[in-house]
């Protein structure tokens, strides 16, 4: 099929004979850049400068500091001992992060679109160039169908600074899939409980807590970092750890009580638990009677949910039920049922996520030391600048009556609203993308290409090259984090505090920071009212000053805290306290789910179950890699090159898989794998799933490190459960079988 | 004195950061690594047993490379750590036969490399990068002949092994059981 | 099922997966050090039992492949480092505990010396050789007069080089294969037979080729006593060792190590030559090349295979 839109290789681009070259040459290519990175050895007194910055590689954004070596090349990361997020201690991830910076397949100029002899191809363009192009596009689309038809996806800072450019233009169409494809339903989950929700960092007290329950969460393999320390500080002082995971985690292997649990029966054993907890009495009386709402309807509710019905489910033996059930309430208060991150499994995800918070009311968690503190954050002042125009429509339109709960926009409607088949009320006609690598973020992948298809045009903001940026009409390159000033972090934490990121060297090749692009692109569009500053360091400046700082602090100090404002972290014993719920309490039975309509007790249903020869896919993560953005980094390219796909030795010895060997994977709407995936023969996961870390399998030559390496599990999510009450989708409903020798070109995604 | 380290292997994820922040505070060449991880499964599902170790040069007290070199480029310096001098390596590859735990690695500018307890750090009385970086604080330095330094603390009362002790080095990585 | 894996970070290179640090120069150099070893050996014993005259191609004419032999073998050692540039610090000092620098030290002296020992024969071979300086002439009186003395050091070293082949190896403690000190008297052993074997292939004493036939017939039983003594070892050892073994009982080593060597390069000839002395019509070279060609594989074998083996922790 011909499409309109073209997906570029932006190695199409007259690098010539360097592009052509293996990835042998690259490899030496990187090292020598690395060689000559700071000389010789360490061993020399070298003079170093530092400069604060917080990472971009995750969300946790770590705060710390660029080192330079005297001739101003960036050498090290190190973290900020006084940065709450990181203690100190970047992770593998954030000291790799310099690899970021030096990865010479970034994008280095401003490309355009254009046709040369009926082939579609980029062409080099100045900055000027790229942002007027842009700037006419988006003005065209006004004229036509109003600014609200220019959509935005956006994750992390460049979000921020495009997103301003965006509601000036007159439109809220923005999305950020952190919300839908990640962490959406547990926020929906436990504000329905808490009339909070959880919140980045999660405000889980893991340092001081007696009892760890980890659902699916797998901390050490995600390295959130200030979780992971807190989890070793609590295995010092030997918490126990109950870990929940088909699969042998790392953090299963730290655990007190593994339960294999059988893939998507999660909420079975969750209602058990309470089960037990309540018929037992071993929940906090006092806290349940005083803060809680809808005690008696939810001990009804759980009954007959006894451990030997969730055993017939879950295949977890009743008494190990029980035996952990004790073992969380021996703990209680300080007992963490965590909330998990990734909360997309199922499509009943909110609903599990109230069990979750259901859990942790009952053991009187919320608010308690070793359990969940208040989190506070820092306010700072906007810069003022002129209310943007309102918009005739945004997101929440395009949800309509969809997804009552969700408390932000849900991406993949605003993938829908894009594709007239769909007849949405409002058409979307053109994407500003920052950041986030849409094909690979979004499941449902042809979906996503179809809707690009459909769009009028789309400019696409990114450090490297990526799938999304083949699609682009325009390109911009962003420079790294480490190259950059951006907003102030101010994320909440048990105490209240700023961090600041500046740039420790001028942006490579012709980069930019994303606050200089928002701002031109501003002033393309006409909207220099709403950028009434030179430069950043005005603004920062002008904030800090009013948050009791100032830009030449930050920049010595790097983070600041402040005492809280707001009260003690934890409830003082019997405190009056009312909750952001319509009771004013805990609401173990949700009223604001059963005005939207849906169940106010969450209850186990079946979900779909592996056809005969398939495989539940499980993704996850491996320590060293963070979305698809780290696959090419070559700092974490030497950590772990290739997803490995984890197999039980049982199911290989069936299919005669050896360990290490190479297959495909083809799911049950029989889409294949581009690439092959290397196998892990192992014990660590059951024999009715498989997993494999997500990230992998990059089809953009130009991420010379890491093109072609594995399987991507994006591309083996068509199946999505969309969760009815908050637009989350549910992307572990997807089963794969394999394929050992290469299958044909014409069957492939 | 005698330098060591323990590593937790109660705490230990296997996360690298180790690794790279000795490539990038040592300056190891991409595509080179002078520590790395060991994971050790054993068992049936459901179960099964992890062991995830962060491994380095050993710093043996009967260093086996020291020996076999024939320069005097391998050395052993104050609190034995064991050393290489680029200028005096000839790049034979002795050494990286000789040790039992392939600590060692040809660099690519042709001398042998290898850990060093991040020695220039030590000496300003600071952290190994990796025990500096570790978000688990899974692993303990110091001095073994000092009863009150982190890594004679940690010692204490646990159980803890080397590895391939039957090699006869008298290995000074210690693993926390 | 027990896994063990190394999940990140090490993937140098040479060292990951298996180590692969020494190729094709150390066996070669190996192989050509134990073969001028054989070579002076011979030379030297017979100039020293004063059987020059009997034994012309021993004490003469096969002495002329040492230097090459030793020469080629330098450079092939030179080639396999990896820091050439300091090459010379090899001879600033002398380490006792190190095989690598007995051996650099061995042939710094065995070398030259060898050079002299040909030196004393040029005229024999070309009648008009005339030496360009006078004093050389000088010089090579003084050594004829002095021979035995000579022959006397070079047995010496010959043997050390011919043992010190097999000890660069087997005093790896990490490498389970070489790590037997049954390795040196092999490699000595190996070494002297393929000297024997140059100078049985070269001779056209008839004398000189039966005498030198006899030591080589038993020369390779030594070889085959000794190799299986080995066998006997590592199976009677560590862990470790009987996994060493299993590389070459039914391992990936097993064809390469027993046709190619044992067989082809041990038992073959050895019948060959023991039906020759017989009085069968054997055309003289197919043994000998087939020791040379036994000894080279042998040396390939053992370092390839022993960089395979490792300890298991």
């Amino acid at each position: 099929m011909k499409t309109r839109r073209d997906f570029i290789k932006i190695s199409a681009l007259g690098t010539g004979g360097l592009a052509a070259a293996g990835g042998a040459y690259k490899w030496a290519k990187g090292s020598e850049i690395m060689n000559k990175l700071s000389g010789e050895a360490a061993d020399k007194n070298l003079k170093l400068n530092r400069y604060p910055t917080y990472c971009e590689v995750c969300f946790w954004k770590c705060a710390g500091w660029t080192h330079t070596d005297d001739s101003g090349k960036i050498i090290k990361i190190i973290g900020n001992d006084n940065d709450p997020h990181s203690n100190g201690r970047m992770c593998p991830r954030g000291t790799g992060g310099i690899g970021m910076y030096y990865d010479e397949d970034r994008l280095k100029t401003p490309l355009i679109r254009t046709t040369k002899k009926g082939k579609q191809t980029f062409r080099k363009a100045s900055w000027d160039e790229a942002l007027e192009v842009i700037a006419k596009n988006f003005n065209k689309i006004k004229q036509k169908y109003g600014p609200e038809a220019v959509a935005g996806f956006f994750h992390g800072s460049p979000g921020s600074h495009l997103g301003h450019t965006l509601h000036a233009f007159g439109s809220h169409t923005e999305a950020h899939p952190s919300y839908a494809q990640c962490r959406g339903p547990r926020e929906v989950g436990f504000a329905a409980t808490f009339g909070s929700g959880v919140g980045s960092p999660e405000p889980t007290d893991i340092r001081d807590t007696k009892c760890l329950v980890l659902i699916g969460s797998h901390i050490g393999e995600n390295m959130h970092n200030g979780q992971v320390q807190e989890m070793a500080d609590a295995i010092d002082k030997g918490a126990s750890i109950i870990t929940v995971d088909p699969r042998f985690s790392t953090a299963a292997s730290k655990s007190k009580f593994w339960l294999p649990i059988k893939p998507s029966t999660d909420i079975a054993l969750l209602m058990a638990w309470i089960h037990v907890i309540i018929n037992n009495e071993l929940y906090d009386k006092k806290y349940v009677e005083q803060y809680a709402y809808g005690f008696k309807e939810l001990k009804e509710h759980v009954k007959k949910m006894t451990p030997e019905w969730a055993y017939g489910i879950t295949t977890i033996e009743p008494s190990s039920i029980r035996k952990t059930a004790y073992e969380m309430a021996a703990a209680s208060p300080a007992a963490i049922i965590h909330p998990g991150r990734h909360a997309t499994w199922y499509g009943d995800d909110t609903q599990r996520e109230r069990a979750i918070a259901i859990l942790n009311a009952l053991l009187g968690s919320w608010g308690r030391r070793g359990g969940f503190y208040f989190k506070e954050a820092m306010s700072l002042p906007e810069y003022p600048t002129p209310e943007p125009p309102h918009p005739k429509w945004d997101w929440k339109d395009i949800h309509g009556d969809k997804y009552p709960l969700a408390a932000l926009p849900v991406s993949n409607a605003l993938v829908e609203a894009t594709i007239p088949e769909n007849n949405p009320k409002h058409q979307i006609r053109s994407w500003l993308v920052a950041g986030t690598n849409l094909p690979l973020t979004l499941p449902n992948k042809d979906q996503t290409i179809k809707a690009i298809q459909e769009l009028e045009f789309m400019a696409v903001v990114d450090t490297m090259p990526m799938e999304v940026t083949g699609y682009a009409d325009v390109v911009l390159p962003e420079c790294t984090y480490l190259e950059r000033y951006d907003y102030i972090r101010a994320a909440p934490h048990r105490e209240p505090h700023i961090a600041l990121r500046m740039p420790a060297a001028k942006p490579k090749y012709e980069s930019k920071p994303a606050w200089w692009i928002a701002k031109k692109l501003g002033e393309k569009l006409g909207l220099e009212k709403y950028f009434p500053w030179e430069n950043i360091e005005e603004v920062l400046d002008w904030q800090l000053y009013r948050a009791g700082s100032s830009l030449e602090e930050m920049k010595k100090v790097g983070v600041k805290k402040f005492e809280r404002a707001y009260g003690a972290p934890y409830l003082k014993e019997g405190e009056d306290y009312e909750f952001y719920t319509n009771s004013g309490k805990i609401e173990l039975y949700s009223t604001e789910m059963e005005n939207a309509g849906f169940d106010p007790m969450p209850s186990f249903t079946q979900h779909e179950e592996p056809p005969e020869n398939f495989y539940r896919l499980i993704y996850g993560r491996t320590p060293a890699h963070t979305f698809s953005r780290t696959a090419n980094n070559p700092n974490l390219v030497d950590l772990k090159a290739e997803p490995l796909l984890w197999i039980n030795p049982k199911v290989a010895r069936i299919w005669g898989i050896e360990n290490e060997q190479y297959i495909w994977l083809k799911n049950q709407d029989d889409k294949i794998t581009q690439f092959p995936v290397k196998v892990r023969v192992t014990e660590r996961i059951r024999w009715d799933s498989v997993f494999m870390p997500h990230g992998f399998g990059h089809s953009i030559k130009r991420l010379s490190r890491t093109y072609g390496k594995g399987a991507s599990d994006a591309e083996m999510i068509t199946n999505v459960k969309v969760d009815p009450v908050m637009g989350g989708t549910g992307m572990r409903a997807n089963f794969v079988t394999f394929l050992t020798e290469e299958p044909k070109t014409e069957t492939r995604s | 004195m005698r330098y060591a380290m323990a590593i937790d292997t109660n705490k230990c994820v296997g996360c690298a950061d180790c690794v790279v922040a000795c490539q990038t505070e040592n300056n190891v060449p991409v595509g080179y690594a002078r520590d790395w991880i060991a994971e050790i499964v054993a068992g049936t599902y459901p179960n099964v047993e992890l062991e995830i170790r962060s491994e380095r040069c050993n710093h043996c007290d009967n260093p086996p490379c020291v020996r076999a070199c024939p320069t005097g480029a391998s050395h052993v310096v104050e609190g034995g750590i064991v050393k290489v001098t680029p200028e005096e390596c000839i790049g034979c590859g002795a050494c990286i036969q000789s040790c039992p735990y392939d600590a060692r690695f040809s660099h690519p500018k042709g001398y042998v490399d290898k850990c060093t307890f991040c020695d220039h750090r030590v000496k300003k009385g600071r952290d190994p990068a990796c025990v500096a970086v570790c978000p688990t604080k899974c692993m303990y330095f110091g001095d073994l002949d000092d009863p009150s330094s982190d890594v004679s603390e940690a010692m204490k009362n646990r159980k803890y092994k080397a590895l391939a002790p039957e090699a006869g080095t008298d290995p000074h990585i210690f693993y926390l059981m | 099922m027990t896994e063990e894996l190394l999940t990140s970070g090490r993937m140098n290179p040479n060292i990951d997966p298996f180590l692969n640090i020494w190729h094709w120069h150390i066996p070669i150099y190996l192989f050509l050090g134990g073969l001028a070893a054989g070579i002076l050996f011979f030379a030297a014993y017979y100039t020293i039992t004063g059987k020059e005259k009997q034994m012309p191609t021993t004490v003469k004419w096969a002495t002329f492949i040492v230097p090459a032999a030793l020469i080629i073998g330098l450079i092939a050692l030179f080639l396999d480092l990896k820091h050439q540039m300091y090459f010379w610090r090899l001879y600033t000092t002398i380490r006792l505990e190190s095989p690598m620098s007995w051996g650099a030290w061995t042939l710094m002296l065995i070398t030259p010396l060898s050079i002299i020992w040909v030196a004393t024969y040029m005229k024999e071979v070309i009648p008009d050789w005339q030496w360009k300086w006078k004093f050389l002439d000088t010089a090579e009186t003084w050594v004829i007069k002095n021979k035995k003395g000579l022959a006397w050091i070079l047995i010496v070293l010959a043997v050390i080089l011919g043992i010190y082949t097999g000890i660069l190896l087997s005093a790896f403690n990490a490498r389970p294969l070489w790590n037997v000190s049954i390795l040196g008297p092999l490699f000595l052993v190996s070494g002297l037979s393929t000297g024997a074997a140059v100078i049985i292939w070269i001779t056209k004493n008839h004398h000189e080729r039966k005498i030198m036939s006899r030591i080589d017939i038993l020369l390779i039983i030594i070889e085959l006593f000794l190799v299986t003594h080995m066998f006997m070892g590592f199976l009677a050892g560590s862990e470790v060792k009987i996994a060493t073994a299993q590389l070459f009982l039914g391992g990936q080593f097993t064809v390469s190590f027993w046709v190619f060597f044992v067989i082809l390069g041990l038992v073959f000839p050895l019948a060959l030559e023991t039906l020759e002395l017989r009085g069968y019509k054997i055309p003289v070279a197919v043994p000998a090349i087939l020791i040379l060609f036994g000894g080279l594989v042998f040396r390939f074998i053992i370092v390839e295979a022993g960089q395979f083996t490792r300890y298991l922790y």
